[in-house]
């Protein structure tokens, strides 16, 4: 059984463990041979834990054997985007700045993880400090699509969403800013979700845009992200902006019955920009939902147009003052031959970040500087007060909002570099999400002619992960199809 | 043309919290380099800033006591610029919405009181230090003092000339040490003080262009900084030129300001909203548990001084302009010394072998107790108040108790009237000329006379009864 238990989800394997199928020990080694299998051609990780993914399987097989699992994900094999802070190995968010950089401490939702039993098995290739949509801008990699090697995996969390969806491991955590854990979930066929700001601490995640960031995870279905959900989710002291707000039992919410939910469809988001294959597959998604019960409705969010806009000056103002700590003064690469102090952070800055990053850092620092200020960033926040107003209002009339997840499936490699704004508008669907701080999950509606996984994201109201969860799993259930196995060619 | 000079002051003060502002790090810097630092104050990356609850209470407390508005909402910023002492390249502040605002505070000066305006008093983190070692190349950082809470405290250009700043700065450092929230020690840097200083005309409203005097180490530096800046900015303007706008350092040695950094090269701050942090709220009930749990304030404390015990306003004054004297006197008090010569010891004599040696009172060896044990020895007679002051020498050198020290050096006065008697009658026998003065109306005499009983009995005879002893034996010759 070995050979296959890649494939293999975290409640499936924990039903393994538990009737004594199959130990942590061999998922974990079988999921070691797999990336040893499929890696060279994906390069999803970063860095591999081999020799500590063991060590950990071995414990975790005495618990169970015991009969005494630390908790729901005891032995699950997982991964992690590098952009979370571990004790363990390197965190370096894929940037040459803190190439060789080690962690001090564990993130929380790593913490957390840890004290469930979960196995990290290695950190995940993305876009230099999450910024980014094809995980391109990797200084150390560029990660290919399961699906088509010649795409690209999406991004910024690229390397979290082909791991899942090659089977490396059962569950990748990633972070998304403005979908950068939708959108690569949706190129890869893989589920995502990025929770309400707030439902999960960020103490321990690089920040990219301190207000919009928040870890998710990336499972194969519904179940395993409630499970991981229950896991990280809740109030952290020593994060201020988590919130105290109670964890339900999300695997409560695991009922195929929408029936008495109200599905909204922002007219705005079914324009010409939506290629026909994608409105085609979406349109089939929602009549599942239709058929399943739930009443269909179509909503406004009247000031969808400024999202972007409104976006890149409010992730570039908070990315120039949270990346101004790399310095090369404390730790990371600190040019040598430096002049002086000004000097020394310029070559450092200059050499260690790569293009996209020191674009995002220009771009911030002009939109807080005197005399712009209010035309941007000022203006911008009251922008987003709108585009919040936008979604509180839709969701008076219905419970969940049904959406592509991005316009197109995932692109070939080198596409768009070119172009950053082409780029930009890889997450038309899933930016606005983020500046409302509410929940949203992304979830395989299907292949597209040419074999690529479109997503259905699936939007709710804040703290309303249950509702998702549910209208996820009834989905899943409801569907009629599974993707199958990516080719892996 | 006659001019007057205008001042504001701005004032930053490390509050005594247990932890760091955002992290748990403790706040004693002091500590061997780098020891009192965490991921968080180090500016790692991943961490996130928690605010210290017990700085917004000391915030507040501050502000209540400055007569400010409390907000109910505010807010942290970041304020960008690039410099190795401070971690994140970025500090955490607050801009356009500071947690206490709109106050004043009074100050005396010549017998008339004035009302000096707070503007705001806002939260925010200290930097590290920067450390440069002569002979070596590079530069070390110590990151123990990143992230020390610290408030700063702004006044309305209200100050008319240098004496009303060292006023207002004094006031101030009195008010903060009432409160408990700094030990106030500006040569260890917990207290910095910043003078924003223009003159105008007399008589006109215009501001004129002002210069920022920084890093003075004393409140009466400040002051002579502020006199040095308006004999120069008047003759920079009688010379027909125009003040720059700058920042001014001040040569304590030279007594001169000097210019540092003009502001046209100054930082664009960049302020924005700290999203790491939630807004700070302080609601009605949180304000008034902070003002009920204020201690007593100076001028309460001075007023409570003259009324209870009866001491003169300028006694009141001087026993309360700092709160470990004010707490002393009490203690002394309560020990069972009579309140008017408590005052005078402490006022006087303590006062003087404290300002001899250079020592402040909280680090003096007589307590409080064996102070009020001092005075009660001279109530009962026990010694003389001439005595007494040798006594009190010796107990501010070793810290024991003074009746210890009278029974060890034999220092009990001489009460005993048969001894006195004939020790007055050798006096008499020994000094016939002063005696045949005496008695020839010369009342100088006495006094001679006296001196020598005195000197009979090394200074301890009980000058009361010496004396009546002595007309005594006078009437009899
Ligand atoms: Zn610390």
């Amino acid at each position: 059984m070995t050979g296959t238990l890649y494939r293999l989800t975290a409640h499936e394997l924990c039903d393994a463990y538990k009737s004594g199928k199959t130990t942590p020990s061999q998922a974990v080694s079988s999921c070691l041979d797999r990336i040893n299998a499929v890696d060279s051609k994906l390069k999803a990780f970063v860095d591999v834990w081999k020799d500590y993914a063991v060590d950990q399987a071995q414990a975790s097989d005495d618990r169970w054997a015991k009969g005494a699992p630390k908790g729901p994900l005891d032995g699950v094999p997982i991964g992690l985007k590098d952009v979370l802070c571990t004790k363990q190995g390197f965190t370096t968010c894929c940037s040459k700045i803190l190439r060789g950089y080690r962690s001090p401490f564990d993130a929380t939702v790593v913490e957390r993880l840890l004290n469930a039993g979960a196995i990290p098995v290695g950190k995940l290739n993305m876009d230099e400090f999450a910024m980014g949509s094809s995980t391109e801008n990797s200084s150390v990699q560029v990660t290919r699509n399961p699906w088509n090697l010649r795409c690209v995996p999406g991004g910024s969390s690229g390397g979290s969403a082909a791991a899942v969806a090659a089977d490396e491991c059962a569950i990748t955590l990633g972070s998304d800013t403005g979908g950068s854990i939708r959108q690569p979930a949706a190129c890869c066929g893989c589920v995502g979700l990025k929770p309400t700001y707030g439902r999960v601490s960020r103490y321990g995640l690089v920040a990219f845009a301190s207000s919009l960031d928040q870890i998710g995870p990336f499972t194969k279905d519904a179940h395993d992200m409630a499970l991981v959900m229950n896991v990280i989710s809740g109030r952290d002291p020593h994060d201020a902006t988590s919130a105290d707000v109670p964890v339900p039992d999300y695997t409560k919410a695991l009922r195929a019955d929408v029936s008495d939910l109200t599905v909204g469809l922002p007219k705005e988001y079914f324009t010409d920009a939506l290629g026909q294959e994608m409105r085609e597959k979406i349109e089939a998604a929602v009549k599942v939902f239709e058929k399943s019960g739930a009443k269909v409705i179509e909503v406004s969010l009247p000031h969808t147009d400024y999202a972007v806009a409104v976006y890149y000056i409010v992730c570039t103002a908070e990315a120039s003052a949270n990346l101004a700590r790399f310095d090369g003064v404390r730790y990371g690469y600190r040019a040598p031959n430096a002049v002086s102090v000004e000097d020394m952070y310029h070559r450092s800055k200059s050499e260690g970040y790569g293009p996209e990053v020191q674009r995002r850092i220009m771009l911030g620092t002009y939109v807080l500087s005197s005399g712009y200020y209010d035309a941007y960033y000022l203006k911008a926040q009251k922008a987003r007060a709108l585009i919040r107003r936008d979604f509180t209002n839709a969701f008076q009339k219905c419970d969940v909002i049904l959406t592509p997840t991005a316009p197109t499936p995932a692109f070939e490699i080198g596409a768009k570099t070119a172009d950053p704004l082409e780029m930009y508008l890889s997450d038309i669907y899933t930016i606005s999400v983020n500046l409302a701080g509410i929940p949203g999950l992304s979830i395989p509606c299907g292949l597209t002619a040419s074999k690529l996984p479109a997503g259905l994201q699936i939007l709710g109201k804040p703290f309303g992960e249950e509702t998702l969860l549910r209208a996820a799993y009834t989905y899943e259930q409801k569907r009629g199809f599974t993707l199958g196995q990516p080719p892996i060619s | 043309m006659e001019y007057e000079v205008v001042v504001g002051m701005e004032v930053h003060v490390e509050i005594d919290t247990k932890s760091k502002v955002f992290c748990a790090c403790s706040t004693n810097f002091h500590a061997p380099p780098n020891t009192n630092v965490c991921p968080i104050c180090l500016g790692m990356p991943g961490v996130l800033p928690v605010l210290n609850r017990g700085m917004v209470e000391a915030t507040v407390a501050v502000g209540l006591a400055l007569n400010c508005t409390i907000s109910r909402w505010s807010k942290m910023d970041r304020k960008n610029y690039f410099y190795p002492d401070l971690a994140k390249n970025y500090q955490i502040s607050q801009y356009d919405l500071p947690l206490c605002h709109d106050g004043w505070m009074e100050i005396n000066l010549d017998g008339t009181t004035k009302r000096i305006g707070i503007t705001r008093a806002h939260m925010e983190e200290d930097t590290a230090r920067n450390v440069h070692t002569i002979g070596v190349a590079e530069s070390g950082v110590d990151f123990n003092r990143c992230g020390v809470p610290l408030l700063e405290i702004v006044t309305e250009p209200d100050i008319r000339s240098a004496q009303e700043a060292f006023e207002y700065l004094t006031r101030l450092k009195q008010l903060l040490q009432y409160l408990n929230v700094s030990d106030c020690n500006m040569e260890e840097g917990s207290l910095r003080a910043e003078a924003n200083i223009s003159i105008r005309p007399v008589g006109t409203e215009k501001f004129g262009v002002k210069t920022e005097v920084k890093n003075v180490a004393s409140f009466s530096g400040v002051q002579k900084a502020i006199d040095y800046e308006i004999v120069r900015q008047r003759q920079v303007l009688e010379e027909g030129g125009t003040v720059v706008q700058e920042t001014r350092g001040w040569d304590a040695a030279k007594g001169v300001t000097f210019s540092q950094r003009s502001k046209e090269s100054a930082h664009d701050y960049r302020y924005f909203p700290e999203p790491d942090l939630v807004p700070v709220i302080v609601d009605e009930a949180w304000e008034k548990r902070i003002r009920e749990s204020l201690p007593e304030l100076p001028r309460a404390r001075k007023q409570r001084f003259q009324d209870s015990y009866s001491l003169k306003p300028y006694d009141a004054g001087v026993l309360t302009a700092s709160k470990a004297m004010a707490d002393y006197f009490e203690a002394v008090v309560t020990a069972g010394a009579q309140p008017k010569p408590a005052a005078n010891w402490i006022m006087v004599e303590l006062q003087a072998l404290l300002t001899e040696h250079k020592q402040e009172l909280e680090d003096c060896k007589v307590t409080s107790a064996s102070l009020a044990a001092m005075i009660g020895l001279i109530d009962d007679g026990t010694i003389s108040g001439k005595i007494a002051k040798d006594v009190l020498i010796e107990m501010f050198d070793s810290g024991r108790d003074p009746k210890a020290i009278v029974t060890e050096k034999g220092l009990v006065q001489i009460s005993d009237t048969a001894e006195l008697e004939q020790i007055a009658r050798d006096v008499l026998a020994a000094n016939a000329g002063p005696v045949a003065d005496f008695k020839a109306g010369k009342e100088k005499a006495f006094g001679f006379l006296v001196g020598q009983m005195m000197k009979a009995t090394k200074g301890k005879g009980n000058p009361k009864i010496v004396n009546d002893i002595l007309r005594n034996a006078l009437s009899r010759v």
